[in-house]
């Protein structure tokens, strides 16, 4: 079967900040990675090819930069890489990045398994993959832990559901959002890096869509719009101890004892 | 629509300093023009630094009919009649969101068997209960429940609609609002109602120390996911109105998915009913100095939990991370040992009776949120603490 996993290159450090006396946001000093909660997924798949051969794509949205963990991907055993990039893209929500992957998946080829992480570490959303598949016209299925057995037209998985394991059976093509800590990861390659060198990796343009109304992607494609991003609010009754630290263990100990937890 | 770059305002310095005040290094200088990428997410921060030289277009007048959308919607998460305790606690905001226009609460259930069981909703601030209840609707199936969504949405056109942030809830929001072409905003931690209807989202963005507030202006319905435990549950008010049936098709029912089995799990050492917590951050720095900190929990007869970066050291489950890509508890005491305090994390927790952060680093944002900091290491107020228990029993 053909494989595809989405994949997200993040910051290093999630950690964007606001500048108290500005209102400016303050950019993280730290260089990129690729999603962690990807690597489970990125796993799966390869641990189907490890089993049948099936080739296993990649592909990713973002800066020119995101080709960095396509390459990442690829040393680890993926076939085929794709990289969706064009400024057009720009200030897209969840509801226009998930369009403009499936338009990307589209021309990645015809494809029997998509498979996603739970979510990333930059946006946190756990959406997108969802509505990859309702733009797709296809089935999902999110929280799965295991996949179970598959054949040529269908795959059996399990999935949590708040306090149920859920056993599902879906026809292909489906697509899979799965949750984190489910194998084990490997890393990349350092044979295969040397042997591939600089990856191969096609980039997909707003000029290789199918759609070409422009009003369907980035901004204009987003119908939620940050109106304004603020610190949180602080709290102004808090207490600050400092001191000795056989001190402050007192302190504890007696706060605790006020409120009755000891 | 969108960001307007007047490069004839802009010379290198200035656009120097234009790159040097985007948090996402979206913005490049080539060849005497200053442009931006697509990392770009709209946070407008160059804008204001800009003195006119980049200028934020406004989208034109709203396409639709926002007088054909009326009414807060409460999607209700329930297992087999069960209703999640998720459900009443949005019943509870919608009721606050509606009363700014003097608009309906409007509740959706979604099953087999369920009619009778949806009366609660009434009890608990709906005015109008509306039941899809047929056989084909008895487990949640993707494609069916997004059908019979879809119908409520086109019959009913809620302005608003309000779903839980529970494995169904984000699994079938997402796909529901991908159909109807319209925003979702998820895991929102506080939500306004403008008197224009338009729905008023705040959560933390970026996935930093950063809220966001987020609006659906020109798309209806607008949707959001709100995890448990962030609002709370009204008061139970018994009335005796009657859910409204609504009709199931055949059509509905189509899918490509069929479930084989469901089991149900043991329940989990699950923190978000815990009432005392103990997380551990990174000031925690082996594996083996976590032995320290379950002392403390054992000894308060508390639940462990965790940051995110514990999780990715594979220290914790991540049902043991507290934060909002973790869970969200509401303890009557929680004691953070040696976490920082990311708004990530702190999304997590803020419900809480009694925090009680303990860091060595003075300006960590957790003493903003913490009702008692204490400003001190961690590997000697505990065992300290232990000790003067120990001597006291």
């Amino acid at each position: 079967m053909n494989i595809l996993v989405c994949v997200k290159q993040v910051p290093g450090s999630s950690a964007v900040k606001v500048d108290d006396k500005t209102g400016l946001l303050i950019r993280p000093k730290k260089g990129n990675k690729l999603n962690p909660y990807d690597l489970f997924a990125l796993q799966a798949a390869l641990d189907i090819k490890d089993c049948d051969g099936s080739p296993v794509s990649v592909l990713t949205m973002g800066p020119p930069q995101a080709m960095e963990a396509i390459s990442e991907c690829l040393w680890m055993g993926c076939d085929e890489g794709f990289l969706i990039t064009d400024r057009v893209f720009g200030g897209a929500d969840v509801l226009a990045t998930s369009y403009t992957i499936s338009q990307g998946i589209r021309k990645a080829g015809a494809q029997d398994l998509i498979l996603c992480g739970k979510q990333t570490t930059d946006g946190d959303t756990a959406q997108v993959g969802a509505e990859v598949a309702e733009h797709l016209g296809i089935p999902h299925l999110s929280n799965v832990i295991s996949i179970v057995r598959r054949d040529e037209s269908s795959v059996t998985v399990k999935a949590l559901q708040e306090n149920l394991i859920v056993t599902e059976t879906l026809e292909l093509p489906c697509l899979l959002c799965l949750d984190a800590d489910i194998n084990t990861p490997r890393l990349p390659s350092y044979k295969r890096m040397k042997e591939m060198g600089e990856a191969k990796v096609k980039v997909l343009t707003f000029a290789d869509f199918e759609d070409q109304d422009k009003s369907h992607y980035g901004l204009k494609g987003s119908p939620t719009q940050v109106q304004k991003v603020f610190p949180p609010e602080k709290n102004d009754n808090r207490v600050l101890y400092k001191g000795a630290d056989d001190k402050l263990a007192a302190k504890l100990s007696s706060i605790l004892k006020e409120r009755k937890f000891i | 629509m969108g960001l307007i770059i007047h490069n004839n305002l802009i010379n290198e310095e200035k656009a120097r300093a234009l790159m040097g005040s985007c948090p996402f290094g979206a913005m490049e200088y080539k060849d005497g023009k200053l442009s931006i990428g697509m990392q770009c997410k709209m946070c407008k921060a160059c804008v204001r630094k800009s003195d006119g030289a980049i200028t934020f277009e406004e989208e034109q007048a709203s396409l639709i009919d926002k007088s054909l959308w009326n009414g807060v919607l409460v999607f209700c998460e329930h297992y087999e009649g069960h209703i999640h305790n998720v459900t009443f606690e949005l019943l509870g905001k919608a009721k606050e969101l509606a009363k700014v226009n003097d608009e309906p609460v409007l509740a959706l259930m979604i099953g087999h068997n369920i009619t009778s069981k949806a009366q609660e909703l009434y009890n608990y601030g709906a005015d109008s209960v509306y039941v899809y209840d047929d056989p084909g609707l008895k487990d949640f199936l993707i494609e069916p429940y997004a059908n019979v969504f879809e119908d409520f949405i086109k019959a009913v056109k809620p302005s608003a609609i309000l779903v839980g942030a529970t494995n169904v809830g984000r699994s079938l929001a997402p796909r529901v609002a991908a159909r109807l072409h319209t925003g979702l905003t998820a895991d929102c931690t506080s939500l306004e109602m403008t008197e224009s209807k338009d729905l008023v989202q705040i959560r933390p963005a970026f996935g930093g120390n950063i809220m966001a507030r987020i609006m659906t202006p020109n798309h209806r319905p607008q949707f959001c996911t709100v995890r448990y435990k962030i609002f709370s549950k009204p008061p139970r008010i018994e009335s005796d109105k009657k859910p409204i049936a609504m009709t199931v098709t055949p059509q509905m029912l189509a899918s490509h998915a069929r479930i084989e089995e469901i089991e149900v799990k043991s329940p989990d050492v699950d923190i978000s009913e815990a009432d005392v917590i103990v997380q551990a951050g990174r000031g925690v720095k082996t594996q083996k100095d976590l032995e320290l900190v379950e002392a403390l929990a054992a000894r308060l007869g508390a639940r462990m939990a965790c940051t995110r970066p514990l999780v990715e050291n594979g220290w914790f489950s991540a049902k043991q991370q507290i934060g909002l890509s973790g869970r969200t508890v509401k303890p009557k005491l929680l004691i953070c040992v040696g976490v920082s305090g990311a708004v990530q994390t702190v999304a997590g927790m803020k419900g809480s009776d009694c925090i009680i952060a303990i860091n060595s680093d003075p300006e960590a944002p957790i003493f903003d949120v913490a009702h008692y900091g204490l400003v001190g290491d961690l590997y000697k107020i505990i065992p300290s603490f232990l000790k003067e228990l120990d001597n006291v029993q």
